[in-house]
């Protein structure tokens, strides 16, 4: 009952702190978009740009992102999401930051879940290397190709289309089923001649799994797409991996959340790369984004034990739809 | 518990080792840094009271304002309390291209001449995006 009560307070914690942010947020759009380069190799020296000037405190920014990205933490774990996917829209949609430093910052949010989890997985041998990279090296060449269309559209297209997207991810997480043990009746030549197979310790079970995958080839196919997504948005792609590993490529549910957990270390470094070599990573934004929600998935990972999936689940969901309709009409200029 | 059969393979678990210490070093250099940042100790290259006049802008917009680094440009700041972060973010962003590295002469090894060559054009792809020789188009 504590659990369900604390759910319902959590979400209302972070609408109602979603709803204040535009209130206290800076006069953002006012600031001139250009403005005299500063020469030399320190902005102090050359003065601030006449802009208006805020009254609130810049540390109120990296707190505030500390405390939504530590909830986030918490309900990416319940929700058996990534956090890159709840962080973008949410804190694009809130926060007075530009929606380049967002992505950026949700890489490397995505990219540390990631690189945290990726050690445990891979020894546990739940992470396949095997399948992972020659999915990764596809994932990874079309994420930085979709960072570079993304940073190249204009705020109110990356919106429009990230609100759709969002919109789209949350019809997968309703509908979409899942198969602990999908059946492979025989792998095709492809995953055959790439040795892609495994054996695990189902200790549920209490027995040793026998894996392959078949349809590898479209299955690789769909990782452009999925890559490209990642890179143009700063979503991690946990949302898209794991349906095409399980659903179509045929691996076992637990091999293939974990082997897409692995994944995202690859695809989003690419992109990472891209978003930090053109300046769009902002250590104020992403060392508190970082630390919050590295700190909230452990925090998530004690509760796991004793919250109910379900209700999460669908609070997720109401979470990111909300954030999903929020980008759409910020897009649209529908609500700036 | 594990047995022979479901144990990680040599490349797997090497993998794992780097990977696993690279992140914590990366991490705790990241917030380390982080605080030297707030904490006002270095300078700064950008005032952080006047930091979020700029971070509403696009990036293209904030480089030309505040005449930022792009590329690996910023390596020539880390004397300033922001630019030293980036060197946390610049390890955990490298840290596959190491693992990478430390795989491949197991897979040469093994004779795995497929994922050789995979883990060899990964390492491209990945050194390429982290060259700073892509260019996206100014707005």
């Amino acid at each position: 009952m504590l659990h369900r009560y604390s759910s319902v307070i959590t979400l209302v914690l972070i609408m109602v702190t979603a709803l204040f942010m535009p209130q206290v947020s800076f006069a953002a759009d006012a600031v001139p978009a250009a403005m005299a380069p500063a020469e030399g190799d320190h902005v102090e020296s050359h003065g601030a740009p006449a802009a208006p000037v805020s009254t609130t405190p810049w540390w109120i920014w990296p707190l505030s992102l500390f405390i939504v990205t530590f909830i986030l933490g918490i309900l990416a774990v319940l929700g058996g999401v990534g956090g890159g996917v709840l962080y973008v829209p949410i804190i694009g949609g809130f926060f007075p930051f530009n929606i380049d430093f967002v992505r950026g910052a949700g890489l490397l949010v995505a990219l540390a879940g990631a690189l945290a989890a990726g050690p445990g997985l891979l020894k546990r041998n739940l992470a396949s290397l095997r399948l992972a990279l020659p999915v990764a090296l596809i994932a990874s060449a079309a994420a930085i190709v979709g960072a570079m269309i993304g940073l190249a559209l204009k705020p109110n297209v990356v919106n429009t289309l990230l609100g759709a997207t969002i919109l789209f991810i949350v019809i997968i997480m309703a509908t979409a089923k899942k198969s602990d043990f999908p059946i492979v009746p025989k792998p095709d030549n492809l995953s055959q001649s790439l040795g892609i197979m495994g054996i695990y310790r189902e200790e549920s079970l209490g027995k040793d799994v026998e894996w392959t995958v078949h349809k590898t080839l479209p299955g690789l196919l769909l990782f452009i797409v999925i890559g490209s997504m990642a890179g143009m948005f700063g979503l991690g792609a946990g949302w898209a991996n794991v349906p095409v590993l399980n659903l179509l490529m045929g691996a076992p549910l637990k091999i293939s959340v974990a082997t897409s957990k692995f994944l995202l270390s690859i695809t989003d470094t690419s992109a990472a790369w891209v978003y930090l070599n053109q300046g769009a990573v902002l250590p104020m934004i992403v060392v508190p984004s970082l630390v919050g929600i590295m700190l909230g998935s452990i925090v998530g990972v004690k509760i796991l034990a004793k919250a109910k999936p379900k209700a999460i689940k669908w609070m997720v969901i109401g979470l990111l739809l909300f954030a999903g309709l929020r980008s759409l009409l910020k897009g649209l200029g529908i609500w700036p | 518990m594990a047995n022979e059969k479901t144990k990680a393979s040599e490349e797997q678990l090497a993998y794992a080792k780097v990977l696993n210490r690279g992140m914590w070093f990366g991490l705790a250099l990241l917030v380390i840094t982080f605080f030297v940042y707030i904490s006002g100790v270095l300078p700064t290259y950008v005032p952080i009271n006047d930091l979020p006049k700029y971070w509403t802008m696009r990036v293209h917009d904030f480089n030309v304002a505040l005449n930022a680094p792009t590329g690996w440009h910023w390596t020539a700041l880390v004397g300033k309390g922001d630019y030293l972060n980036f060197v946390g973010i610049a390890i955990l962003s490298g840290l596959t291209i190491l693992c990478y590295l430390v795989i491949l002469p197991i897979l040469a090894r093994k004779k795995d001449t497929a994922y050789v060559v995979i883990a060899i054009v990964e390492v491209l792809v990945l050194a390429l995006a982290a060259s700073g020789l892509l260019k996206v188009g100014g707005h």
